[in-house]
């Protein structure tokens, strides 16, 4: 028999029972929505995280203090990277493009009658290159300033912003913990990276920041910048043999201190995704499940309602095939449709959360495909077993049934 | 020309752990052209006969030669087959499919058969045959019963087949109507078409040329002989 005669008939049905076609596609449209607009989703924080991660500095390589403690007890950083382990490492480490030592704080920042708590970051003129900061007003401080411990800042757009509001911020003073710092430049902005905003910060020359302000006289960070991504492993590798000479450490001990790479940021976050993805897989396999099973069950409650009418089929000449085609072909338009519903609702969802946030939630074909391709296979693998019962009925049987 | 050869027809079932012989040791012989009532009591066995007639079943043994071809020992699609080249069924609840017209109905028996180019034409023609081409495109549950028990029979002839066998065909009609439609299957019949009936009205088996009795799964002598119809209308 001709197909479109069997996908007429098939329609027929589906429509003469809609609110039961609908609710068995329910679990399929959930779950097709689900794959793509995860999918969709797990990629934009993908091309977001990246993004962002490019955006803290190419060719990076960030040095921090180990953890303190033993075992399994971790109690804090250390405080055993120093200004003079910034200074060799520039020195022997002749891969180094250039380093910038760092001191972090959280300050009070004041101006007037304004006040806003912000991060405080100390250090050299070198940090504005390495970290991918520009100057949108003003300038940035210098090697001389530094040396001179001079009291200027240079604050991120939001702090600006909270601080001065519309007003120019350079050339204005403000409070710091209670200390005068003049600002002489304000940065572009970055964008919030969630976890950290680089455009609420105060820069100041770390001499200042260790003596003055947050009063410590060790470094929280040394930023590298390698000259080419290549040669990250060498100087990681170097790096780690001179800070564990400087440190004194036997061969059986462990480095006091983290060198990361941006390779392995990159890595971790890749991981991360990954992780995510898996668990949509999960999620949506499960519903998919579901929506399988609820599809099979509609279609045994269909293929029992409709036992007298197979027998008729059968009398006038249905082979088993016959009959076994037309309820695999209800069963697959079933969940196809609710693929298609799935897929649509899925970009609908796509478009709204790239509307309404700074992700850009795209939806691949290769996601609609999957979509589109999970749904009928569910159609076929969980409407077979209905639809060969049908096929193997006796007809005399059928034809008596009430 | 034997339409039908049966030779020991025989047929058993299990019922509540007893075997029940149905069928037990059937001949009959049937011309083409013929129009003939199978009759006989309830329990007799004739839904039986007609299942295996029909090619819905087929015998635990005996030979039934339908049209020149054995068909005692066929598998489930040969059946299949040939219920839709050579039996048109006609059924007491008229067994039309719901959510299709009159034609299409009429149009399936071709549809099975993998005739779809001459299904509209040929369901067409049925319909003019019992005079009901103007209702075509009418649901069944917008037909009456008259009007649907026709539109079964015009798919029972659609596909021109050897028999058309028809299973207590009034038994859901007025006695009016069941007139009527007794009067169509000897219209069909004088236009050359071998008619089966399977009933357990003698009113509606008159309408017949010859009656075959059957009682205890045995062709027998009815208890009262029937005047059957010698070509005249009662």
């Amino acid at each position: 028999m001709m197909i479109w005669i069997i996908v007429k008939v098939a329609l027929r049905s589906l429509w003469a029972n809609r609110m039961r076609s609908v609710l068995a596609m329910l679990g399929i449209i959930i779950g097709v929505t689900a794959v793509i607009f995860v999918l969709a989703l797990v990629a934009a924080a993908k091309a977001n995280m990246m993004g962002r991660i490019s955006a803290m500095g190419t060719n990076l390589l960030v040095v921090s203090p180990g953890q303190r403690g033993t075992g399994g007890v971790m109690s804090g950083q250390q405080q055993n990277l120093t200004l003079d382990d910034a200074e060799a490492l520039i020195k022997k480490v002749s891969q180094i493009r250039d380093l910038a030592p760092v001191v972090r704080g959280s300050v009070q920042a004041k101006h007037l009658g304004k006040n806003a708590r912000t991060s405080l970051m100390g250090t050299s003129v070198t940090y504005f290159p390495i970290r991918n900061f520009e100057i949108e007003k003003g300038r940035l401080f210098n090697d001389a300033e530094c040396d001179a411990m001079s009291r200027v800042a240079v604050i991120g757009s939001t702090t600006a912003e909270n601080l001065f509001g519309q007003e120019a911020a350079c050339n204005e003073f403000i409070k710091l913990n209670g200390i005068n710092f003049r600002v002489i430049g304000v940065l572009k902005s970055k964008g919030d990276q969630g976890w950290f905003n680089p455009d609420d910060q105060v820069l100041i020359p770390y001499s200042v920041a260790m003596k003055q302000v947050v009063g410590i006289d060790y470094l929280n960070e040394i930023d590298i910048r390698a000259n080419s991504e290549t040669e990250l492993a060498t100087i990681q590798d170097l790096a780690t043999k001179l800070l564990r000479k400087r440190h004194h450490l036997q061969d059986d001990l462990d480095n006091d201190f983290n060198i990361r790479n941006q390779a392995e940021i990159l890595q971790m976050a890749d991981n991360m995704n990954h992780i995510l993805a898996l668990l949509a897989g999960g999620i949506a396999s499960i519903s998919l499940l579901v929506g399988g099973i609820g599809i099979m069950n509609i279609m045994l409650v269909t293929v029992t309602e409709r036992t007298r009418e197979n027998g008729v089929r059968k009398a006038i000449g249905a082979k088993d095939r016959d009959i076994l085609r037309q309820f695999l072909i209800e069963a697959v338009i079933m969940s196809a449709s609710g693929g298609v519903i799935g897929v649509l609702a899925g970009l609908v969802l796509a478009a709204i959360l790239s509307m309404a946030t700074t992700l850009q939630a795209t939806v691949t074909s290769f996601s609609i495909a999957l979509g589109l391709g999970f749904s009928m296979s569910v159609g076929i693998f969980f409407g077979y077993y209905p639809a060969r019962r049908a096929a193997k009925l006796n007809p005399i049987d059928a034809l008596r049934y009430e | 020309m034997a339409m039908i050869q049966a030779q020991d027809i025989v047929k058993a079932y299990e019922l509540g752990g007893q075997i029940v012989r149905a069928l037990d040791g059937v001949s009959l012989h049937i011309d083409a052209g013929e129009m003939i009532a199978v009759r006989g009591p309830s329990g007799s066995g004739k839904s039986t006969l007609m299942n295996i007639l029909g090619c819905l079943d087929t015998p635990d043994s005996g030979q039934y030669v339908l049209a020149g071809e054995d068909v005692s020992k066929l598998s489930g699609n040969r059946l299949a087959e040939i219920r839709n080249q050579r039996i048109g069924f006609v059924f007491q609840t008229f067994n039309l499919l719901p959510r299709m017209s009159a034609l299409e109905n009429v149009e399936l028996p071709l549809l099975y058969a993998g005739r779809q180019a001459e299904a509209r034409a040929a369901a067409i023609r049925a319909l003019q045959t019992v005079a009901l081409e103007d209702r075509m495109h009418h649901q069944p549950n917008q037909l009456s019963g008259g009007q649907r028990q026709r539109v079964s029979i015009a798919r029972a002839i659609v596909t021109d087949p050897a028999i058309v066998l028809a299973d207590e065909p009034t038994g859901a009609l007025d006695s009016h109507t069941g007139a009527e439609i007794m009067q169509l299957f000897r219209n069909l019949n004088r236009q050359g078409r071998t008619i089966i009936v399977v009933t357990h009205d003698p009113a509606i088996a008159r309408y017949c040329r010859r009656e075959i009795y059957l009682c205890d799964g045995r062709v027998a002598v009815p208890p009262v002989p029937l005047e059957l119809a010698a070509g005249v209308a009662p």
